[in-house]
């Protein structure tokens, strides 16, 4: 443990040696980068310590907050979680000194790694937390040093915007958090973390703990009705804040929901149900808002809402097990929703790393200013492609393994005698519907910024990122390979998670060979590999050196350009189309009118349905409303504000009486 | 094990090409004429391998890396699949979503080596293929569902095992809509009529021809191969379905299993010979309507 909280230590200090550092001289940025290595192989090898012996190593000082406690608990579920938290960190500080080194940025890039090892260290505080009070100091803390890394470009308009909707939103959820500790405090008697499955589901305040958990951690993770924040902060946010924030941060909403969950003996199937509709409805029209973007970081942004949707299906169908009293159910949906938790840390960092160096490279985050980057980043693009297959759930990747155990969960539920429990199989289909939504977009994505040829002047004069920035995606990428080709190596860790959520008489089944035929899955991929390498070897041999390369063939027009390629805009308008009832994209221009038509202009943009549409509008509203009314009350009249004092204060003493009488 | 999986992947290597040359020959005789030789694929297939290629000075390693994927899909795919009643080779819990989402790998590689060339007309193909395979994928989970359901296992071996037979008594209505709507699934994944039709003349209105218009010699021979795989494996699903018949000898199995293969490629001409294609605003209400009807397949089952 005290390993453990040094490395949190060495995290959360990382970016303070900076501050003494003369403002162009690397040392400072170096001294971070060494120390969130050393502070995350610390706190990597402790959870490591932690795991390897039977029980929780846990600290538990007193603190003179009342109700308050320094405590500490690693179990298998914080392990889950802390383990993306220190790769991320780890690839993510490398990579700042490629992507935003000092020289280039003396005013921000002090704050930036300050912050940077604030978020770090305050993510394992959080993800290890087990008293209240702790849990929700750390997390204000987490969501501050948010705000600050997503507005490090603070003189642009949008950042400034975008970083007070996560100010707001993300206070939103604390409120929440505020009242949901305060309830499961007096509900279990201390501020301590109740133990697991220690609380009954049906008395009183359980409906609100489960409603206030799902909004305000919902906001934090992005769910699909509170995702109103993410978008442009991941946009607004440099991209290895970016990695981080929607790699592990948004991570902690899902924590949040699987502990507070946790608690409970026998959640009642409507929590298992409300988290699988929403985990459906997130997954589905994340990833069609993630289609009709045009900014690259947006659509990456949509993506997590997308995979947040798919942990959800995963625990959804948990609870579902545990609500009918089928721990095979149970066991296959929290394992899969939590080997995606760790997935999703992955290949969701190495897209935005991967994103970073493209940007870096050609400073547009429009998707069609890009094209042929391939040759021009040859690595870049083959680490973003090697992303690209594993978030769309392909084998032999990581992200195919996690969905297939949430798959094998679903089906399971057809064996079950009760009908109601055999509806949850339509998630199936739905999260087949997801995973070609998700290949579609990321053809384009791929396609339309890696292949074929430069669209603009900054496309062609693009370079390869240097070794910092290529290095951390080379690791991440190597991490999706490892847990797509040897599954089975990850399965004592998910199922020490499984043990700490569900405990006692209940306690679930070990993900065994004959529930989860992991090893099956490994030998399918290597298969995979082998065949696909004798394949390419095969046709490799076949293009000598004297190919004839030509042009492509452009079905009779002699004169094909740059501009003439099938845009990412273009790919995308089809399957825009025919989710035009939810996406709802505003349209400019684009009508020709005569046979011998002037040059027109034509140009589509596809706002965020519930911000743009829904929040914003409202709060319009309500400002109006409240402007009106303050300027009716605020009246300037001194009688009236004597009538107001008078009226509250009759209030109060009627109050009063009423509540002793 | 080894016995069969040898036998399995002869079955696929040698009688796939068939299928496209039973195709072309009804369509033939639909139109009147004589029509190519049942083994044009092969000779096809045969000239392609042998022939050198000419590759598009835009493109990179993704263009190869298409028909390899294409071709190593299929025959993955097709070891997790019973040939009728020889069982499969490899058999295991899950083992469905596997083949559903290595078809997906083929899908992700072949349409990125189309955007490689740069080609407006090739991208518009690539768009519309993972369009369309987007709107099928829920279809195919929904008949896996019934049979998963029908079976009470969870591998491709146990939902295609003799049981089925004893399923088409008790639940044929769910079992038909499923073969129907598989038998769709099957036509829009392999660029069939009335969804795509592989001999037209217009690069505009193609799918699935226009993805591989830049590919040429062993390269395009690859792709040739690896679709009437996908074709043979795919059937595969759908024959098994339809004639769940297991007489415990190699050979009648074989036999039923081939003449099965060989009615389906009769009845795939047929369907080309007889329908238009349809407009290509269509297809996406086509496909969602056998979504429906899967769905409605599975509800059937799960009251």
């Amino acid at each position: 443990m005290v390993t453990f909280i040094t490395g949190t230590l060495l995290l959360l200090g990382s970016g303070i040696p900076g501050l003494f550092c003369n403002r162009q001289s690397p040392l400072g940025e170096r001294l971070a980068a060494v120390l969130s290595v050393a502070g995350s192989l610390l706190g990597a090898g402790a959870v490591v310590a932690a795991l390897l012996i039977p029980g929780n190593p846990a600290i538990h000082l007193p603190w003179p907050i009342p109700g308050g406690a320094f405590a500490l608990t690693i179990d298998g579920i914080s392990a889950c979680f802390l383990f993306p938290v220190y790769l991320v960190t780890v690839t993510g500080s490398i990579y700042t000194l490629g992507y935003w080194p000092q020289r280039n940025n003396p005013g921000s890039g002090t704050r930036l790694r300050i912050f940077y090892g604030g978020m770090a260290g305050s993510l394992t505080l959080v993800l290890t937390a087990s008293n209240g009070i702790l849990f929700l100091a750390c997390w204000e803390i987490m969501a501050l040093v948010g705000f600050f890394l997503i507005t490090i470009e603070d003189h642009v308009l949008e950042v400034r915007r975008a970083g007070f909707i996560y100010l707001a939103c993300t206070h939103a959820g604390t409120l929440a958090l505020f009242a949901l500790f305060v309830i499961l405090g007096q509900f279990s008697g201390s501020f301590d973390f109740p133990a697991a499955e220690s609380l009954s589901a049906v008395a009183g305040p359980a409906t609100a703990i489960f409603l206030l958990a799902l909004f305000g951690f919902g906001l934090k993770a992005g769910l699909m009705p509170f995702h109103i924040w993410l978008p442009g902060a991941h946009a607004a946010a440099p991209s290895q804040v970016s990695a981080l924030l929607s790699g592990v941060m948004i991570k902690t909403g899902i924590y949040g929901i699987i502990r507070v969950t946790g608690f409970f003996s026998v959640p009642p199937a409507w929590w298992g149900w409300t988290i699988l509709t929403i985990g459906a409805i997130s997954g589905v029209m994340g990833v069609a808002f993630a289609i009709a973007q045009h900014d690259i970081k947006r659509l990456l942004a949509y993506h997590s809402v997308e995979n947040i949707g798919i942990i959800a299906l995963g625990l959804g169908t948990a609870l579902l097990g545990k609500s009918f009293d089928q721990p095979l159910l149970t066991s296959l949906g929290l394992a899969g929703a939590l080997l995606h938790v760790i997935n999703h840390g992955l290949f969701k960092s190495l897209l935005f790393l991967g994103a970073g160096s493209i940007i870096h490279a050609t400073g547009t985050r429009e998707i069609d200013h890009y094209g042929g980057l391939l040759r021009r980043q040859p690595l870049t693009g083959l680490f973003f492609l090697g992303g690209a297959v594993a978030i769309c759930g392909l084998p032999p990747l990581n992200g195919f393994v996690s969905e297939w155990f949430i798959y094998l969960g679903l089906f399971k539920s057809l064996g079950h005698d009760a009908p109601a429990l055999r509806l949850s199989v339509f998630a199936a289909p739905v999260l087949a519907l997801i995973g070609g939504l998700a290949l579609a977009c990321f053809v384009k994505v791929f396609g339309a910024a890696f292949l074929g040829t430069p669209r603009t002047p900054a496309a062609v004069g693009a370079h390869e990122a240097p070794a910092s920035m290529l290095l951390p995606m080379a690791v991440l990428l190597a991490c999706c390979f490892v847990i797509g080709l040897l599954p089975s190596a990850f399965i004592p860790l998910l199922d020490r998670a499984l043990a700490a959520w569900a405990t006692g008489a209940k306690a679930l089944p070990p993900l065994s060979a004959a529930v989860a035929p992991v090893a099956a899955i490994s030998w399918a991929a290597l298969a995979l590999a082998v065949l696909i390498g004798i394949l390419a070897l095969w046709l490799h041999r076949q293009k000598t050196p004297q190919t004839p390369r030509r042009p492509t063939w452009g079905c009779g027009y002699a004169f094909p350009a740059t501009r003439m390629q099938y845009t990412a805009s273009s790919f995308a308008e089809m399957l825009v189309g025919l989710l035009r009832w939810g996406l709802r994209p505003d349209r400019h221009g684009g009508r020709v009118e005569a046979p011998l038509a002037k040059p027109a202009n034509f140009a589509s943009h596809t706002p965020d349905t519930v911000l743009d549409r829904g929040v914003l509008p409202a709060c319009r509203v309500s400002i109006l409303v409240c402007t009106w009314v303050r300027a009716r009350v605020q009246n300037g009249s001194t009688g009236c504000y004597l009538l107001y004092v008078m009226l509250a204060l009759g209030a109060l003493l009627t109050l009063a009486t009423l509540l002793r009488g | 094990m080894i016995g069969n999986t040898l036998l399995h992947l002869a079955i696929l290597c040698v009688l796939s090409p068939l299928l496209l040359g039973v195709i072309g020959k009804t369509k033939a005789l639909f139109g009147g004429r004589n029509g190519a030789p049942f083994l044009q694929p092969y000779f096809d297939l045969w000239k392609l391998l042998r022939k050198g290629m000419v590759i598009s000075e835009t493109t990179t390693w993704v263009f190869l890396a298409g028909p390899v994927v294409a071709l190593a899909v299929p025959l993955l795919a097709a070891m997790l699949l019973p040939f009728g009643a020889l069982p499969a080779p490899v058999s295991f819990d899950g083992d469905m979503i596997l083949f559903v989402y290595l078809f997906g790998l083929a899908r992700f590689f072949t349409a990125s080596a189309a955007l490689d060339t740069g080609s407006s007309f090739e991208g518009m193909g690539a768009a519309r293929e993972v369009t369309f395979s987007c709107l099928a994928e829920p279809t195919v989970l929904f008949g896996l569902i019934v049979l998963a359901r029908l079976a009470g296992g969870l591998s491709l071996q146990e939902m295609l095992s003799p049981e089925l037979l004893e399923s088409w008594q008790n639940a044929a209505p769910s079992l038909g809509l499923t073969l129907v709507s598989l038998f769709v699934v099957l036509l829009v994944e392999n660029s069939r009529i009335p969804f795509d039709d592989p001999n037209t003349h217009l690069e505009l209105t193609m799918i699935h021809e226009v993805m591989v218009l830049d590919h040429s010699g062993p390269a395009f021979g690859l792709i040739l191969y690896g679709a009437a795989m996908k074709l043979f494996v795919l059937g595969a699903l759908v024959v098994r379905i339809a004639l769940p018949f297991t007489f415990n000898n190699l050979l009648l199995d074989l036999l039923v299993f081939v003449a099965g293969m060989l009615g389906l490629a009769v009845l795939i001409g047929v369907v080309e010979s007889i329908m238009a294609r349809l407009k290509l605003v269509r297809v996406p209400q086509v496909l969602v309507g056998t979504t429906l009807i899967s769905a409605f397949a599975m509800v059937l089952l799960l009251r």
